[in-house]
């Protein structure tokens, strides 16, 4: 059985896997203390790791009536991400590792919110398209086996995740943080054609996988400040109805047209954005439509979890990949070519 | 008894083992940004050293700092992950405590202050009166600051090394040694003395604003 550990970003989580099956998990999450920042301080989510690891490692071995003589792996979250917060994460991976005798494995993040979608028992095909959008990345991928092969990015975004224009959005409409899940229950009673938000780098000359979403950030706060200065108080619901279905409307289209373009016949859709409700519905309409089998992890396995975190470690495993040697250290900006990710030291002018 | 213990509150990563009677093994390396990929290494070369297995630890010593935090955090959550696992106890000794016990200073010698790098021009001090008793902080100030209440008082440590001029002497030691840190968590142990909880001396609060007022994107 994996203990998978992801300290990345503000929550903590722990994981239990075995042979591709999630046996307990559980997650705390600093995300209240960060509110007020209307974002998240590197900071503040490294002091609330600290705390979290070993309970949180208690509560998902609690969760699968398991105890620690059961782990035969330890996994952890090695990048991208936070570097302070990765630094807890992996610290307390090492520790368990060696206290239990047990292999170590370094993996990347994103492969993770990919392997979450495996999580329901059933592999992922090979090939498949992967959509994976979040709050820092926003990417269409061409995988095969996750655990072995080097992952194509058919695009990414070039400036903005999805994610983030979803947080700075719902600040200038006054909807408090994490704009996410904010702007979808605000969009609950609105209009999705009252404003019309451009959808970005759907131009015949753009990159047709490509995303782009500073601009629909800055349409918002235009549209809201127009509104404003116009002496009508901006209709919310309207906006932040409009707004996703922007969202959601770029990346759907070009996720299809991916898959169309690959001839791959599954499409997965993956990270914190998969679980916007509009995302997801308009991803089952297209995908029907398009004859193609759509793959969408259950709402509390798209946010960052440690159930993915030891997902890919089982997979890897299973393959026969390497395991890490103890001086791993993290990269908080790796790219994702491959889901095990075991950065070493580099050699750095010695410090005085 | 087996005793680990191990100190990340300033650039040594320095872990020693302690059997109960003596320092057995080993390892220090000075890198203060490093903390992460060396200390647990180290940890495996000490038990090694000595010829000892992980199962056999009793105890385990960490230094809860004050220090520059992303190291210092390395340092706790080793030692808390090691203690969870392991099923034994982790008694947080301050990072101070330990580089002043290093100085092997009596009372006649009369008072000291021992001190370590805080970076942004500041220093994580304590006034000591000897080697084991600590009368002030410990306190994250300029160093030109405590000048009045530290003057004419010998200093020791990288921190008071830094700013000389703020001191009446500076010697060494420059970093904290994890076979102080094992000898004098061993004393308390014997003695009944005090530990910490396992958890940072931060000093300062995470440097974080409250973004202001909306800004417009689009100008009036």
């Amino acid at each position: 059985m994996v203990l998978g550990i992801e300290t990345s970003c503000d929550e903590t989580g722990v994981g239990l896997v075995r042979d591709g099956v999630v046996l307990g998990q559980a997650v705390a999450s600093s995300m209240d203390e960060h509110a007020r920042f209307g974002g998240v301080v590197p900071e503040i989510a490294a002091r609330a790791h600290l705390h979290s690891v070993t309970p949180v490692v208690r509560a998902a071995l609690a969760d699968a009536g398991l105890t620690l003589a059961d782990v035969g792996a330890v996994a952890v979250t090695a990048g991208p991400g936070l570097a302070t917060a990765l630094q807890v994460g992996v610290a307390a991976a090492k520790a368990y590792a060696v206290a239990l005798d047990v292999p170590l494995y370094g993996v990347h993040h994103l492969a993770g919110h990919v392997a979450a979608a495996t999580l329901d028992g059933e592999p992922l095909p090979n090939p498949c398209v992967v959509l994976i959008v979040s709050g820092g990345h926003t990417s269409l991928l061409y995988v095969r086996d996750l655990a072995t092969d080097p992952i194509e990015h058919l695009g990414d975004t070039v400036d903005d995740a999805a994610g983030e224009c979803f947080d700075k959005a719902a600040r200038v409409l006054g909807l408090p943080y994490p704009g996410g899940p904010n702007v979808d229950r605000a969009a609950r009673g609105g209009d999705p054609a009252a404003v019309s938000f451009p959808r970005p780098m759907t131009g015949p000359r753009d990159d047709p996988f490509g995303f782009s979403f500073s601009g629909l950030k800055t349409a918002a706060a235009r549209w809201a400040e127009t509104e404003r200065r116009a002496g009508r108080e901006p209709v919310v619901a309207d906006a932040a109805a409009s707004l996703q279905e922007a969202i959601a409307d770029v990346l759907t289209r070009k996720a299809v047209a991916a898959c169309r373009a690959r001839g791959v016949d599954t499409l997965v859709v993956v990270g914190g954005v998969a679980a916007n409700s509009r995302v997801r519905a308009l991803a089952e309409e297209r995908c029907a439509a398009a004859g193609i089998t759509l793959r969408v992890p259950p709402l509390r396995l798209c946010t960052d979890n440690g159930a993915m975190t030891a997902a890919v470690g089982d997979l890897l495993i299973r393959a026969g990949r390497p395991p890490a040697s103890l001086d791993l250290t993290i990269d908080p900006s790796a790219p994702l070519v491959d889901a095990l990710l075991q950065p070493r030291p580099v050699a750095l002018p010695a410090a005085s | 008894m087996l005793l680990l213990a191990f100190d990340t509150a300033t650039p040594a990563v320095t872990v020693a083992l302690h059997d109960g009677s003596r320092v057995v093994s080993g390892c220090t390396q000075i890198d203060a940004r490093r903390h992460g990929e060396l200390l647990v290494p180290g940890i495996v070369t000490a038990l090694a050293d000595a010829g000892r297995d992980r199962a056999e630890l009793s105890d385990i010593a960490v230094g809860v700092g004050p220090g520059p935090y992303t190291g210092l955090r390395v340092g706790l959550m080793t030692a808390r992950a090691l203690g969870d696992a392991l099923g034994i106890p982790v008694h947080g000794v301050c990072t101070l405590d330990a580089l002043a016990y290093a100085t092997g200073r009596t009372a006649d010698q009369g008072p000291f202050v021992a001190a370590t790098d805080a970076r942004r021009k500041e220093v994580y001090w304590a006034r000591y009166a000897d080697a084991r008793t600590r009368l002030e902080g410990p306190g994250v100030d300029r160093a030109a600051d405590i000048a009045d209440g530290v003057a004419g008082l010998p200093a020791f440590g990288a921190g008071a090394a830094l700013y000389a001029e703020s001191f009446a002497s500076v010697a060494g030691p420059e970093h904290v040694d994890a076979a102080a840190l094992a000898e004098l968590a061993v004393e308390r142990l014997k003695n009944g003395g005090e530990f910490l909880p396992p958890e940072p001396l931060y000093l300062r609060r995470p440097d974080a604003k409250v973004p202001a007022n909306y800004k417009p994107v689009t100008p009036n």
